[in-house]
């Protein structure tokens, strides 16, 4: 650690592993503009090159470029990789070959066959024959032992996407340790960690010591996956490029050996900076190779592939990977965090093109440097790629400034804190549980017990609320059974280790309920209490259709008296949740999130009272249904952001778009209307907003000639994606939003 | 009560900065090019307390930031200008900036209360020519003239605004009358052209009517460079929307 120590100011981290207090000792707060930044090197525009000749390879041939279909993916199964030794700076690929997908069977061998041969190739003999007959794996588990409750639950659309059939992300390993210890180190801390966990074997030590002994060995087989690629990664980075390269190979090894449906990076911006801005003052590098270093670091960001089955990417449309960084934020000792690495990680959007991978969040602050602001005002306005969240909010409520997002919105603590995904339920189809007498609308099957009948078929407020908290009860309880299930399984057989190498033994888990159709549910619950609705019912007494006759007010028209209901739904649905035994005692939080689930849920739900036929598609995450939100663009804002972060701590998504007219006659009258609408917006304490700025018949075109935008990025609920991967009802689904536009 | 046809809460044209724009019912004229037909009829619109848009306004006061603020338009606000003097009485105690949008046809006792509590009037004057006015608008344009000269020996600030409509507004003879007449009106901050569209157009379908400018193009970028060379001479900042 010798050299490090005369590098970077001392404190605690110089003893024990605390990568928060080497980034609050040594980093540089930035208050100046982007006037500083470089464009792309010769090298990185030609290593990109190659990358999206690659990429137009893959989109040829049915989204896959190639498959490895003999080797079961870990940290060290695979050879070096490289896209072109000569030009990269940073190294290391997830198999031998540029977008050459892996198998990682213990999530579910069923799955890697079905994504095989739906590609036209076959699961090597020798696996498959481990797979079936030796090993065991997530899927199997978590199947033995579901209720017949749970799977009518899956099958029927009340519990969709959930991480049964496919591994739960949701982790983020501090990946910045690698960089700051070096394997060795952190292999001692572990074995310092093992003695202590002695004592009377109780089931959950027993566990622990466990997960370290697996941890170990993750950490070793790392040394020697950076072996392969010529790196001595038992010492701590020593320069910048190192620092970039450490970080990576830690990322590297977790999604070689997983394949969760998130696999977040963290916050590593502000912590790369700190090598950068010592290199850069002693002369060892310029500002353009500082700038390739993010270019290269990011383009294998880019790059980072999963095998999935045609069924997931219909949930999780458009290959999403979920590369989150957390940029910017503040400190708890009140210095903004934003470095000229948070600069150079956006201009990565300008080099490289616009992309969904990184999923670049911006921690935003009302109190982060004007400067920065109107970057990030400008690079969603050029580019639509980028994601805000309330750091004022999150680091107040969660009591901690050193934080990534997982997968789209969520706040983790890095190296202290993990989460137990879930998915979401469907709470707009429970909804019709209390207008149906607990049976569901489409099937007729008696989904919850002791649901009475309705008195009369003029509904009655009062009376659908009564019966709609007793069915939300018990889908609640059910989808607690099944996320109990699914994380104790994919702990027993799919463990994280590479991940949870850099993470404290023991952290503190969130059990990541959530929650889809709330705009449904409010609009239907104010048509019932402010209209008058009759239910049209079938020859099996099931529901049809509605009547509604008069007006009722909408959420997204910053109308309380609908926007109180869909607050009172959600705080009502997290607080049953949260009175629910867990495993491992994790702590529940629930988001308003659907990713793009609420095109499929949409499918498997009736008609609503609120008007909407059956099939339609719900509204993403906490936003308004499309084209009821008649006030405008903030009106629309400001009914999201009366939804209550407290009872949504998973977090809550509200996808804004706007035609670039809309937001001011002129380039610089744009930027700073955008700017204040998200200071205006995130003051009232709203959690989260993706933003794109572009035109309608822009995504029209694109749809009807997607050679033409092959980087095109728009960002949907909870993450950005590549317009054109979509499917063609996706796109439609995308395009039907409402697009605010007030001209 | 004021009878109100919609809101527009993020407001960019329609005064500075972002506005929640209140558009009233009703209008005095029935100009051929209107793109809000549906708020010219004077009766309907919903019925909304100083309670209601005092409330709204609270909600949205962040995302006004230092300049943004309410606009009243239509419609012709003034139209109801009884009614919007308590509006706007109440919201300027609030501390908020408001903003008319209005033909300024309307000139008496209760325009002049509701303009002791405007910080800023967008005024759209449609021609300069008194008979050309005619055609367009359905009357002549002397009263709004006066009112422009109202405002000046107020110095309330003033946004003009005039809707180029190739052949019937945007003769070369009538823009240098336009420019001659207020070039000395210091209260006039910028002049707004407004470039002729046919967005509104489908509305008069919808209302039974004949869309009298059937035909009439859009502006080519020559005739909105002819128009902005000649106002340029005149007015201390012109813009074209």
């Amino acid at each position: 650690m010798s050299k490090i120590n005369e590098m970077f100011a001392k404190g605690m981290w110089s003893e024990q592993v605390n990568v928060r207090d080497f980034v609050q000792k040594n980093i540089t707060p930035y208050d100046g503009d982007g006037s500083f930044l470089c464009g792309p090197t010769e090298r990185t525009t030609k290593l990109w090159d190659i990358c999206c000749e690659a990429i137009k390879e893959e989109m040829a041939n049915n989204g896959v470029r190639s498959i490895d279909t003999e080797t079961v993916s870990t940290i060290v199964s695979h050879d070096a990789g490289y896209i072109q030794k000569d030009l990269e700076l940073i190294v290391g690929l997830q198999t031998d070959e540029l977008l050459k997908r892996a198998m990682k069977p213990y999530g579910g061998i069923a799955v890697v066959e079905k994504a095989c041969s739906e590609q036209g190739l076959e699961v090597s003999d020798r696996v498959k024959d481990i797979f079936r007959n030796y090993a065991k794996t997530h899927n199997d588990g978590v199947f033995d032992v579901y209720t017949e409750e749970i799977r009518k639950y899956r099958s029927l659309g009340f519990l969709t996407g959930l991480p049964d059939n496919y591994a739960r992300g949701r982790i983020i390993g501090d990946y910045r340790r690698l960089a700051l210890y070096g394997i060795d180190r952190l292999v001692e801390a572990k074995k310092a960690d093992l003695v202590n966990l002695t004592g009377p074997m109780s089931d959950e030590k027993i566990r622990l010591r466990e997960e370290v002994a697996e941890q170990i060995k993750a950490l070793v087989h790392i040394k020697e996956l950076g072996a392969k690629y010529g790196l001595d990664l038992s010492r701590p980075a020593e320069s910048a490029q190192e620092a970039v390269q450490w970080v990576y190979m830690a990322y590297l090894s977790a999604v070689k050996e997983q394949d969760g449906a998130a696999m977040s990076l963290g916050n590593v911006s502000s912590f790369l900076d700190i090598y950068v801005e010592y290199d850069l003052a002693n002369g060892h590098i310029t500002e353009e190779l500082a700038q390739e270093f993010i270019d290269q670091f990011v383009m294998k960001l880019r790059v980072v592939r999963h095998l999935r089955m045609n069924a997931y990417n219909e949930i999780f449309a458009g290959d999403p990977t979920w590369v989150t960084e957390a940029i910017g934020g503040r400190l708890l000792d009140g210095r903004h965090k934003i470095t000229k690495t948070s600069y150079r990680f956006l201009q990565t959007l300008y080099n490289l093109g616009p992309s969904p991978e990184p999923n670049m969040t911006v921690l935003w602050s009302q109190n982060l440097p004007e400067n920065f602001k109107k970057f990030c005002a400008q690079v969603s306005i050029d580019t639509s790629s980028i994601q805000y969240e309330n750091d004022d909010l999150m680091t107040g409520t969660r009591n901690s400034d050193d934080y990534g997002i997982a997968c789209c919105v969520s706040f983790q603590e890095i190296g202290k804190h993990i989460q137990f995904f879930g998915a979401r339920t469907n709470l707009a189809k429970t909804l019709l549980l209390a207008v149906n007498g607990g049976r569901c609308e489409m099937s007729g099957k008696t989904i919850v017990e002791g649901i009475p009948a309705l008195k009369s078929d003029t509904l009655d407020f009062d009376e659908v609320m009564a019966n709609y908290k007793l069915a939300m009860k018990d889908v609640a309880r059910v989808y607690n059974e099944s996320m109990n299930i699914i994380h104790y399984m994919h702990d027993k057989y799919y463990y994280e280790k590479s991940q949870m190498a850099f993470v404290d033994t023991n952290p503190r888990v969130n059990l990541a309920y959530g929650m889809a159709g709330l705009s449904i549910v409010a609009d239907s619950l104010s048509a019932i209490k402010h209209a008058k609705v009759t239910v049209v019912r079938n020859e099996e007494g099931l529901s049809t259709d509605f009547k509604i006759e008069g007006d009722f007010p909408c959420y997204g028209n910053d109308d309380d008296r609908v926007d109180s209901l869909a607050v009172d739904i959600s705080n009502n649905f997290n607080q049953l949740l949260c009175g629910l035994d867990t495993y491992k005692n994790a702590e529940p939080t629930m988001s308003i999130l659907t990713i793009t689930s609420n095109v499929v849920y949409g499918l498997k739900t009736g008609a609503t009272p609120d008007g909407r036929a059956q099939g339609v598609p719900f509204a993403p995450g906490a936003n308004p249904m499309h084209g009821r939100d008649k006030n405008g663009a903030i009106a629309s804002l400001n009914s999201v952001a009366k939804l209550d972060y407290k009872n949504a701590l998973d977090g809550i998504s509200n996808t804004f778009s706007i035609i670039p007219k809309s937001l001011g006659a002129d380039a610089d009258i744009r930027r700073n209307n955008l700017v204040t609408m998200m200071d205006a917006y995130f003051s009232k304490e709203a959690h989260h907003l993706n933003v794109n700025v572009l035109n309608r018949e822009l995504l029209e075109d694109a749809m009807e000639n997607p050679q033409e935008y092959p980087q095109l990025t728009i960002r949907v609920s909870g993450y950005a994606v590549n317009f054109v991967r979509l499917t063609r009802e996706q796109q439609l689904e995308v395009i039907s939003r409402s697009f605010h536009s007030n001209m | 009560m004021l009878r109100v046809h919609s809101f527009e809460s993020l407001g960019t044209y329609d005064g500075p900065g972002i506005r929640l724009v209140v558009f009233l019912q009703g209008c005095n004229f029935k100009c051929l090019y209107c793109a809000n037909a549906d708020t010219i009829e004077l009766k309907g619109g919903k019925e909304t307390s100083v309670d209601e848009i005092v409330s709204m306004a609270q909600n949205q006061r962040p995302f006004f930031g230092k300049n943004g603020g309410l606009t009243f338009s239509g419609g012709e606000p003034l139209v109801q200008a009884k009614q919007l003097i308590p509006v706007v009485k109440a919201l300027k105690a609030e501390g908020f900036h408001i903003c008319i949008d209005t033909n300024g046809s309307i000139f008496n006792a209760e325009v002049k209360e509701v303009m002791q509590y405007t910080d800023i009037v967008l005024m759209d004057i449609k021609h300069m020519n008194t008979e050309q006015h005619k055609l367009l608008t359905g009357q002549t344009n002397e009263k709004t003239l006066a009112f422009i000269q109202y405002l000046q020996e107020l110095s309330k600030p003033v946004w003009l605004r005039y809707v180029l409509v190739p052949g019937y507004s945007d003769q070369a003879d009538h823009l240098h009358q336009l420019g001659q007449h207020f070039k000395d009106f210091n209260n006039i901050e910028k002049l707004e052209i407004q470039p002729y569209h046919e967005l509104g157009a489908h509305k008069y379908e919808h209302l039974g009517w004949e869309y009298q400018l059937k035909g009439v193009k859009a502006n080519t970028p020559e005739q909105l460079a002819t128009a902005y060379g000649i106002l340029k001479e005149y007015f201390k900042e012109v813009v074209i929307n």
